[in-house]
Parts: C-alpha cells; sequence; structure tokens
C-alpha cells in the first residue's frame, strides 16, 4: 500500500494551479484534504503521476455569507464550515448533513469542495449542494463557468469537469423564509456512509410576519438522497404536500414515503439488501418530515442529534 | 509491612511510554534497511503455469527477486504442521512463496527486494504471473458438498474428523422426555490487531548468525522454526520481540511464509530485510477465524435438565492447516460449559475451503462452542416456558473439581477445577435487574419501543502448558530485573510480573523492571495465547523470586549471623525479624553473591578477597551454587485450569429500521484471585467490544470466486468505541487448586459468550429464535419478514414485540 511513483507540485496561486493543470491535467490529480484520495493512491487504484497540493495557494479558503449564499472555499474543511454560525444562521441543513461525514479527524482535514468532486453517491454534500439548488463555480487557463448540480454530476464518481479545471468554490443558497430544511442517515457504525440517507427543504406560508397565531400551511417539499441514487437526484413533492397544514403532516407521511420510495434507486451490498435501504429510506424520510413539521425555526438537529438512533443507557 | 501488591488496582505501568508515542513498535526498527514486498495471488485456486519477473529486475533499486525456486534447503518445503494431533486425516501446508499452485486469493507467490518498499512494489506490480484457473471452493457448504476438492490427491475436503463421546448418548436421547433440534451457524471474523504482522531480519557475516525481529506472539517457537528451516545451529538465531500494537492470536502461527522469505533473503544478501505487512495483506494473507455450521440434539426433562446432548458441526479451516486443528478441538471440547451433562458426544469435520486460513482468535473456538450450548438452553427453556436463569440453575455443576470427560488441547483431561456457578448467577441477575426486567419491557413497550434481555454462560480453559518460566538477577544498585521468555502486546505484564516479584521479592515495586520476549535472555518458553501469560509465566515468576529470596537470605543470615528463618525482605531490606536494627540492604547482598577480583566501584569493593576480615576456609563459591543473586525457575501445571463467567445484555432493536444497540452489558467474571482487577477489567472490556464487533458488525464477506469484499477497515466493520456500549462488571474470586497463586487466564473471557449473549437478547425482543451471527439491521429486517410470512417461527413461551400479532400465551414465560 504504497502509491506509485508521483511528483507534488505545491503552487502559491490560483494561476500557478491552473497553469500546472493545463500542463499535467490529464496524467495530474488535485490534492486538498487527502481523505478520498490517498487511499486510492495508496492501493495504487489511480497513479496520478502529478498531485497538484492547493494547500498552500492563497485565494481558496474563503468562507463567507453573502446576502443569501453560503461562498465556500475549495480548501475549507468539513469542520470549519460545519462550525460556521454564519452558516448554520443561514442554512442550517449544511451542519446538519456536515455531522454525519465520517468523523472529527477526518472533517478537520477533508474539504467540502472536494467532496464535491469526488461525486461519491454515498457523500452527503454532493447531495445537499444539489438539494439546496447551489452550484460551483470552476476556473481554467480557458475562463471561468458555473456548474449547477444536474451537469456537474455526470454519474457514480464522475463529474463532467475537463481534466484542467478546478472547482474554486461551493455556493449554496441560504433558506428562504418559510422553509426547514433537516437531514438524517443511518450508518452501521458512527462515521460510515449512510446505509441511506435523506435530506429535505420544506416550505411553508409562514414568512416570518406575524401571523397572530395562524397555523402555517406547507407549500412545498423537496428530498435528496445519500447511498440509494446514483447521482444527487432531487424528487419535488410540492403535489403531495401543499395546502396541507403543519399539524396534519401525518396525513401526507404514507404519500410521500411511497413517492420517494418508488424514486430511489437502492442497490444491495455487503452492508444492506437493496429492499432493505428502500424501507429504510422511507422510515428516514417520515422521520425527518415529522421532526420538521415540529421544528419553530429554520430546521436543523440539535447538535449530533438524530432521529435514527437511540443512545445506549451509559 | 508493606502493602501486598497483589490484588491492587495499579495503573498501568506500561501505559505512558506508549501513549506518548514512545513505543518502540517493528516498523519503528532498522529504518534505513532494504525492504520486502510480495506479489500475491489474485486468484482463490489455481495453478501457476508460467511467472515472468523481467519487469521487475529493471527497476532502478531493485536488489532481488525471489521465486520458490530461489528459495535454499529446506526452507522451500512446506511450512511445518505446527500442532500435530490424531484427528488430522489430510494435513496440508502452504509454502514461503509458491511453487505451481495456489490456493487462496493472498497466498505469497513472489517476494521482491529493494531498496525501500515504494520501489519493492513498483517491481511488485510489474511481475506478470499467467494462472490456469481452477474453480474455487468457498464456504462449509460447497466444501462440505465435496464436489470440488481443494487440494489435489484427497477424495474430499477434510481435513480433519473427530469423535469424542462421554456417557452414552444414544440411550440418553431415546429416555428423554424431550428432544430438541437446533441448527446454527457462525460467520468468519478475524482478530485485525492494529499493527499487521511483521518481521526484520539482520544476517551478521562475522559471526553468521541471525538476528531476527518480529511482531510475533512466541520468539522461541519462532526462533526454533527459523533454526530449522535455514538449517543454522540454533545458537547462531536469536528473536526478539518489540513492542506489539495487538495480537488476539492471529500472531501465534509461525512461520509466516514472510518470516522464512525474509530470514533467507537476508541471509543470502548478507544484509538486513524488513516486511512490514500492510492492512490489505493483513485481510487476504494472514488468518482468520470463526465459520461454523452446527447442529445439536438435545434430550432433557420436564425441569430442563438436559440428560444428552450429540453435537455435530463442520468448521470452515481455509486452505491450510499449519496450526493444526486447535479451533475445532476446543470448540468440541467447550460445549458442556458450566453444566452437568453426563452424556455427550461431539463430532466434528474440518474443512478445507481456498480462502485465507483459519487459526485461533480470541477465544480460539470456545465463542462457537458457547453459541452453541447456550442457544440451545434458551430453546430448552421456551420449550418448556421456563425462567432461562432457571433452566440454566438446573444444570448447573456444583461440586468441584468436576472432571469433564473429554480431551482439551493440551492432551489432558478437561476438569472444571473450581467455581461457583449458583453464585455468579445471583450476582449477574442482580447486577443487570433479571427480574425486574419485565416492568421495564412494557415501559418500553408503551413508549414503542422494543426491548430484549439475553444471557450466555461459558467456562474457559486456560493456562495450558507445556510450560513457562521465569528468570530474575538482583543487581548491586538493588535493581531487579526479570525476564520471561513469553512475549506481550498489550497484556500488562510490566505491570502485574512486577507486583507478583516485589511481593514474592519484598521489595518496592519501583525497583522492579520486566522485560519479555528475548530469546537472547530466556531460550526456554512457549508463547502468549490461551489466556496463559498470567498462569503460567506469573506463577512461574512467584516461584522464581521465592529462589532468589531464599539465596538471598542464606547469605545475609550469615553476613548477619542470623538463622535465614529469622529474616525477612520488607522494602529492599533484609532484617532479623522484631530487630530493624540488624539489617542490610538486597543490594549488599547482591554485592556479596558474587565474590570479585575488582573493585570497580564502591560497592564492589565490599566483595573482593581481601574485604572480609578473616582468610577463607571455604571456596568463595561454595559447591553447588553459584555467583549472583540470580535465579531461574519453571513452572508447568498438571492441566488447564478453567476460568468461568457469565455475561447478560440489554438491547432494543428499532420496530421499524432493526437498528440493534446494546443498552446494557453486564459481566460477572471468575478468574481467581485477581493479580490487578483493573488490567482484569481492561482485558473483559476489550474481549466483550470484540465480541460485540462478533456480534452484530464483523464478517468476512467472500464472494463465490474466493474474493474478499471487505478487505479494509472501510468496508470490514470493526466497531468504533462509539458503538461499545458501557461494560458493568462484578467479580468472584475461586482460586484455583492448580497453582501456587490460585490464578486462571482472563484474556479472552470478553469475547467468548458475547455472540450468544446480544443473540440470547434480540430473540428476547423478537420473540421468534436467533439461529445466526453475526446479525445486522438488514438481515434482522429480511428475518422479520420471514418471520411474518410464517417461514420463521415465533418462540414458543416468550412473546417479544415482533411476534405481537401472532398468538401469544397468556403467560410471559418468565416466572
Amino acid at each position: 500500500m504504497k502509491p506509485s511513483p508521483l511528483r507534488i507540485h505545491r503552487p502559491k496561486t490560483i494561476e500557478e494551479i491552473l497553469e500546472l493543470l493545463s500542463v499535467h491535467g490529464t496524467s495530474g490529480k488535485i490534492i486538498a484534504g487527502g481523505q478520498s484520495l490517498v487511499p486510492v493512491l495508496n492501493m495504487r487504484l489511480a497513479a496520478p503521476r502529478n498531485l497538484i497540493d492547493i494547500t498552500s495557494a492563497a485565494g481558496l479558503d474563503e468562507l463567507e455569507v453573502v446576502g443569501d449564499e453560503i461562498r465556500v472555499g475549495a480548501l475549507v474543511s468539513h469542520r470549519r464550515l460545519e462550525r460556521d454560525p454564519a452558516t448554520t444562521s443561514a442554512n442550517p441543513i449544511l451542519a446538519d448533513a456536515l455531522r454525519h461525514v465520517a468523523h472529527p479527524a477526518i472533517r478537520n482535514r477533508g474539504t467540502t469542495v472536494g467532496s464535491i468532486a469526488h461525486a461519491d453517491p454515498n457523500g452527503e454534500m454532493p447531495m445537499i449542494l444539489a438539494l439546496t439548488g447551489g452550484w460551483v463555480e470552476v476556473r481554467s487557463v480557458r475562463g471561468a463557468r458555473s456548474l449547477t448540480t444536474e451537469s456537474l454530476n455526470v454519474g457514480p464518481l464522475e463529474t463532467c469537469l475537463e481534466p484542467d479545471e478546478l472547482i474554486t468554490s461551493a455556493v449554496f443558497p441560504a433558506l428562504r423564509p418559510g422553509q426547514r430544511a433537516g437531514f438524517d442517515e443511518l450508518a452501521r457504525r458512527s462515521g460510515d456512509y449512510g446505509l441511506a440517507g435523506v435530506g429535505m427543504i420544506l416550505s411553508t406560508d409562514d414568512n416570518g410576519v406575524d401571523r397572530a397565531g395562524a397555523e402555517a400551511t406547507i407549500t412545498g417539499l423537496k428530498a435528496g438522497f445519500v447511498s440509494v441514487t446514483d447521482i444527487p437526484d432531487i424528487i419535488e413533492l410540492d403535489e403531495f404536500v401543499a395546502g396541507t397544514p403543519l399539524s396534519q403532516v401525518s396525513t401526507i407521511l404514507d404519500d410521500v414515503i411511497s413517492a420517494i420510495k418508488g424514486f430511489i434507486d437502492p442497490g444491495g451490498d455487503i452492508h444492506a439488501s437493496a429492499d432493505y435501504r428502500r424501507h429504510l429510506t422511507g422510515v428516514i424520510a417520515g422521520r425527518l418530515l415529522k421532526r420538521l413539521s415540529r421544528q419553530r425555526d429554520g430546521g436543523g438537529s440539535p447538535a449530533g442529534g438524530s432521529e435514527m438512533r437511540q443512545e445506549g443507557a451509559r | 509491612m508493606t502493602t501486598r501488591m497483589f490484588g491492587q488496582k495499579i495503573k498501568r505501568r506500561e501505559d505512558p511510554r506508549l501513549v506518548t508515542g514512545n513505543g518502540r513498535y517493528l516498523d519503528d526498527l532498522a529504518n534505513g534497511s532494504v525492504a520486502a514486498a510480495f506479489v500475491r495471488s489474485p486468484h482463490a485456486h489455481a495453478d501457476i503455469i508460467d511467472i515472468d519477473v523481467t519487469g521487475a529486475i529493471d527497476v532502478e533499486g531493485v536488489i532481488a527477486v525471489w521465486t520458490h525456486e530461489d528459495l535454499p534447503g529446506q526452507a522451500a518445503d512446506r511450512l511445518p504442521m505446527l500442532i500435530p494431533h490424531p484427528s488430522i486425516v489430510a494435513p496440508h501446508t502452504g509454502f514461503a512463496l509458491a511453487p505451481d499452485h495456489v490456493n487462496f486469493v493472498g497466498e505469497p507467490i513472489v517476494m521482491v527486494v529493494a531498496r525501500d518498499r515504494y520501489i519493492a512494489e513498483d517491481a511488485a506490480g510489474r511481475i506478470e504471473i499467467e494462472f490456469d484457473l481452477l474453480e474455487p471452493i468457498v464456504g462449509v457448504e460447497q466444501s462440505r458438498a465435496g464436489e470440488r476438492i481443494v487440494h489435489q490427491g484427497m477424495s474430499d475436503n477434510v481435513s480433519a474428523h473427530y469423535v469424542q463421546e462421554v456417557g452414552d448418548v444414544d440411550s440418553g436421547l431415546e429416555n428423554a422426555p424431550h428432544v430438541l433440534d437446533v441448527e446454527l451457524e457462525f460467520e468468519r471474523s478475524a482478530c485485525m490487531p492494529m499493527e499487521g504482522k511483521g518481521v526484520i531480519a539482520a544476517w551478521n557475516r562475522e559471526d553468521e548468525s541471525l538476528q531476527v525481529h518480529s511482531s510475533t506472539q512466541t520468539s522461541t517457537g519462532l526462533r526454533a522454526a527459523l533454526a530449522a528451516r535455514l538449517e543454522i545451529p540454533l545458537t547462531r538465531v536469536e528473536v526478539i520481540t518489540p513492542d506489539v500494537g495487538g495480537a488476539f492470536g492471529v500472531k501465534i502461527n509461525h512461520p509466516w511464509p514472510e518470516e522464512l522469505a525474509v530470514a533467507c533473503a537476508a541471509r543470502a544478501l548478507e544484509t538486513t530485510v524488513k516486511w512490514t505487512e500492510d492492512r490489505r495483506e493483513h485481510f487476504i494473507s494472514s488468518a482468520h477465524e470463526r465459520a461454523q455450521t452446527q447442529t445439536v440434539r438435545v434430550g432433557f426433562d420436564d425441569d430442563g435438565r438436559i440428560c444428552s446432548l450429540d453435537v455435530k458441526f463442520w468448521h470452515d479451516n481455509g486452505a491450510y492447516i499449519p496450526y493444526g486443528v486447535i479451533v475445532p478441538l476446543n470448540t468440541s471440547t467447550h460445549v458442556m460449559g458450566p453444566y452437568n451433562i453426563a452424556n455427550y458426544r461431539v463430532e466434528y469435520w474440518s474443512l478445507y475451503t481456498n480462502t485465507v486460513m483459519v487459526t485461533p482468535y480470541r477465544g480460539a473456538g470456545r465463542a462457537h462452542a458457547v453459541f452453541m450450548m447456550e442457544r440451545t438452553v434458551d430453546a430448552i427453556a421456551d420449550e418448556l416456558g421456563m425462567d432461562r436463569t432457571q433452566v440454566r440453575l438446573n444444570n448447573f455443576v456444583r461440586e468441584f473439581p468436576h472432571p469433564m470427560g473429554v480431551t482439551m488441547q493440551d492432551g489432558a483431561e478437561g476438569c472444571l477445577d473450581s467455581g461457583d456457578f449458583v453464585t455468579s448467577l445471583d450476582k449477574l441477575k442482580e447486577l443487570v435487574g433479571w427480574d425486574d426486567f419485565e416492568a421495564y419491557r412494557d415501559q418500553a413497550r408503551a413508549e414503542g419501543r422494543r426491548v430484549g434481555l439475553g444471557i450466555g454462560c461459558y467456562v474457559e480453559s486456560t493456562g495450558a502448558g507445556p510450560y513457562e518460566g521465569g528468570h530474575i538477577e538482583v543487581e548491586t544498585s538493588g535493581r531487579v530485573n526479570v525476564w520471561t521468555g513469553l512475549t506481550t502486546h498489550g497484556q500488562a505484564h510490566a505491570t502485574v510480573f512486577a507486583q507478583i516479584v516485589a511481593d514474592a521479592l519484598g521489595v518496592p515495586m519501583d525497583s522492579v523492571h520486566v522485560a519479555t520476549g528475548d530469546t537472547r535472555k530466556l531460550s526456554y518458553s512457549v508463547g502468549t495465547w490461551g489466556s496463559r501469560g498470567a498462569v503460567m509465566a506469573g506463577n512461574a515468576l512467584h516461584l522464581t523470586a521465592q529462589k532468589v529470596k531464599a539465596k538471598a537470605l542464606k547469605i545475609a543470615g550469615e553476613s548477619l549471623e542470623a538463622d535465614p528463618e529469622d529474616l525477612e525482605i520488607v522494602d529492599g531490606i533484609i532484617s532479623v525479624k522484631g530487630d530493624p536494627s540488624s539489617s542490610m540492604p538486597l543490594a549488599a547482598v547482591s554485592v556479596l553473591s558474587n565474590p570479585l577480583r575488582y573493585a570497580f566501584d564502591e560497592s564492589a569493593r565490599a566483595a573482593t578477597q581481601f574485604a572480609k576480615e578473616t582468610a577463607a576456609e571455604e571456596p568463595s563459591v561454595k559447591a553447588g551454587e553459584q555467583p549472583g543473586l540470580e535465579e531461574q525457575e519453571f513452572f508447568s501445571p498438571l492441566r488447564s485450569t478453567v476460568a468461568n463467567g457469565m455475561h447478560a445484555a440489554i438491547v432494543e432493536t428499532d420496530p421499524e429500521t432493526a437498528d440493534i444497540t446494546v443498552l446494557r452489558y453486564c459481566v460477572v467474571h471468575d478468574c481467581g484471585p485477581m493479580i490487578n482487577p483493573m488490567v482484569v477489567e481492561g482485558q473483559v472490556h476489550g474481549g466483550v467490544a470484540q465480541g460485540v464487533g462478533g456480534a452484530l458488525y464483523e464478517r468476512m464477506a467472500y464472494d463465490e470466486d474466493g474474493q474478499l469484499l471487505n478487505a479494509s477497515f472501510m468496508d470490514f466493520l470493526m466497531p468504533f468505541a462509539s458503538e461499545i456500549p458501557h461494560i458493568e462488571t462484578d467479580h468472584l474470586e475461586t482460586p484455583s487448586p492448580l497453582n501456587p497463586l490460585g490464578i486462571k487466564g482472563a484474556g479472552e473471557a470478553g469475547t467468548i459468550p458475547t455472540a450468544t449473549t446480544i443473540a440470547s437478547a434480540i430473540e428476547d425482543a423478537e420473540g421468534f429464535p436467533i439461529r445466526a451471527m453475526p446479525l445486522d439491521p438488514s438481515s434482522l429486517w429480511e428475518l422479520r419478514n420471514q418471520h411474518a410470512a410464517g417461514a420463521v417461527p415465533s418462540l414458543k413461551s416468550r412473546r417479544g414485540d415482533s411476534a405481537a400479532s401472532s398468538p401469544a400465551p397468556s403467560n410471559s414465560g418468565l416466572q
């Protein structure tokens, strides 16, 4: 488990990165946190001759909420994003999902943009980007472009990025007034890839104006999935939920779950059968929707919380 | 009087060094030496047609490329059959490098030696091997069917077949009021130490000697094996075991192919060669354990008393059996557990498959035995509608010693030498709140939660012979050096052996320094396995320290003009009992014990020939004596001492997701008097953690081609701390009559009943029988579906909660 011979480049500017990519693109690979790439290199499942280490480059570590956009630079670690108060206040689903990304030690090094570029269908953040309607900013010596997740994600572990392109940042839209969002999953062990995971954004007519105690009504719902779709496909569920008062969410659960179970396309492996994953996705979705309907703020579970697993009686 | 160290909760002395990163593990040593890498078979069953190494030879930095043809003399022979046994009908072992045929994915074929490991792997990747593929045999079922054969020349895949019978099983079954059949499955797992295997072989061309460091469980065994295979005098081979990052059984086999090949290369190249196993190699080329298919037929009376027990099992031993049949043999001899069973018959077939070989893993066959017995006892309780603890009480052995009538792995008849199972069960019921559980279940049920209570009892033969030794030397500074030949891999040997020696010798623990696993100091040893370290080396050191003390008192008696009988040693000071004014330090005795000609320091002067007041009338070293305050002694027991314990678990199963959470885990443990209760609890905790892994997370997933699908820690689900419940412990200390300290082994206890205890609890929560482990949420959900469809029956007398809709008897079965 030693990598093939390779040369490490450590550019200091974005321009140098792009220059190196244009020279070594097809035989090169960008490395930031290395949490997915290094094992792949050590097992010689990939053998790039050039590693372009972008961690010394200036201008890639921005993390800011600008208007209704959360802008996440390529060097922002999962952990930094998870713990950023402005991000959580703008859209709590990021921290909610990030808590399920591996372990703190891995989140300390792994980057959210790196995870999006890796495009693993078991990864939480590519789906969260899709669910929130976000996009990535891409640059190369040839120019710059923005890509929505629909165009970015071509297949499992496959994006439409050209070999000379660098994702400089990912942009996650903030929640709009009346929206609530959350994520949950069940993994075999804490920090493992989920057997199935569900993210949801629930829209209501509660836009923050004093409603004099009148109950909010659901106006829309969309959901995205981890480990049970090949790419971050989002299902719009407005037709099943629109017009239902929040307190009546139980009346729409069956329809929502059934639509979701029909939408996803899980595979079976050594950890769980396809049938079980389909069943599990429905259970997670139902619990998550109930949780969101009960919540008063924008969503997000209490730190580390999950509807999926009880704590042992310690 | 100083405090007795034995029995004290003393913190492990080795930890400050290890947890601050100052351990010296194999890969920390011999930096800069050349490195070996191995080309391994990518196929489970194939003939080797051609090996083309030309591509590797051209790689800059490559020093040697070896195939089987390059192995000299006996190093080219099949690896030794280490533990012969009468049940073995077809012994097969592998080679250091496979010559013409491979029997599992991972089998080594070519060794590359290069300037560093990177280059060695680059070159290994350029070696081309042409194979003629054969269909592999994977799993017990295929092997048992025998339609395809692993080893040429055999008519089936049976490596060993064995029957042991106590009493008359057939008539016992005929006369039994009730008879039940139980069919069971236990899956493959593995030890998975944090540190894999590894070896450094250094050839000294000046004196043609070999010094080997290995991450092994037996320095002495490896030394003898390497000397034999390399055809070198034993005196020119030394094996040193550095810090070892866990072993759990997998490092007891020896010599590993890599140990032999690397040692050969070191000699041929006259240099130091290092090989450190990586994680993938550990998964596919070391050893696994656990897989068995089992059937039980049990006859019992209306009180659940077992009249007759007939057990058959089929054991997957993988491709080779260099470590013999220790695993199935242990299974076969541990089924009766703590129960008094007059008629018992066990028959096993050990089977070859095209998978990684099976050698002992913590528990070494006993977990499988306990699974059979305890699943059966729960089935009896359910059949009769009795409380599960009552059936156990009705069957417990109550008088000791209790001969078991079966021959154990040490060749002696098994015998429960000590214990008090009734008291242990009382303690366990108290600890877990057995009698209050139905109230808890009702409360949980009202909250929509599903919980279950499980139990598992076991005995474990520990401290097997043939012997272990101690060597103690008191330096003139008063420093006490302690050696034992067995190896250390996480056990607290530096702590507990120091406790024993401090007590027996009467010195402060701080002055005692323990070293293990170095054949340069003590070349007679067996190794560390089978919960034997404390029992064997602990007692050997106890006896050695007594011998040193006797010598010290004799010398001091002469000096103090007192009868040795009247002397005592307290805190390293020898004095006349009741007269502290007449005293001398042990250090001074050490000086006097070694008559000197040369005075190299002040204390040495006291031992020189003109230091004595009167001229000598007898030789300085009397006939029959030796200079120095230094002794060696050995301990060899009559038979293994049998420890015991009982576990209980409360689990919660999610009614929708079938996720399984262990809410509480309780252990009552009896390893006799505890040298250090904190160390014992640590052993129990670690054992339970491995047991939970085996019960709920870990399985070796082979596909039909014999490829291991989860050969990494991403897919082989060793539990994290977050998956392990808090473990509550209580102890019973019934001394063993089989050794001076009265102790019994504790190393494997935690793992042995864990799978069956958790199965028992899941069964109790669900209301249908659990007959196969491990169990994950997907499999439990599938079982629920089968149960709902009528394909899996409900328990007869316990309702569980997934069986809530099926017809349920009015009483809960808990009386």
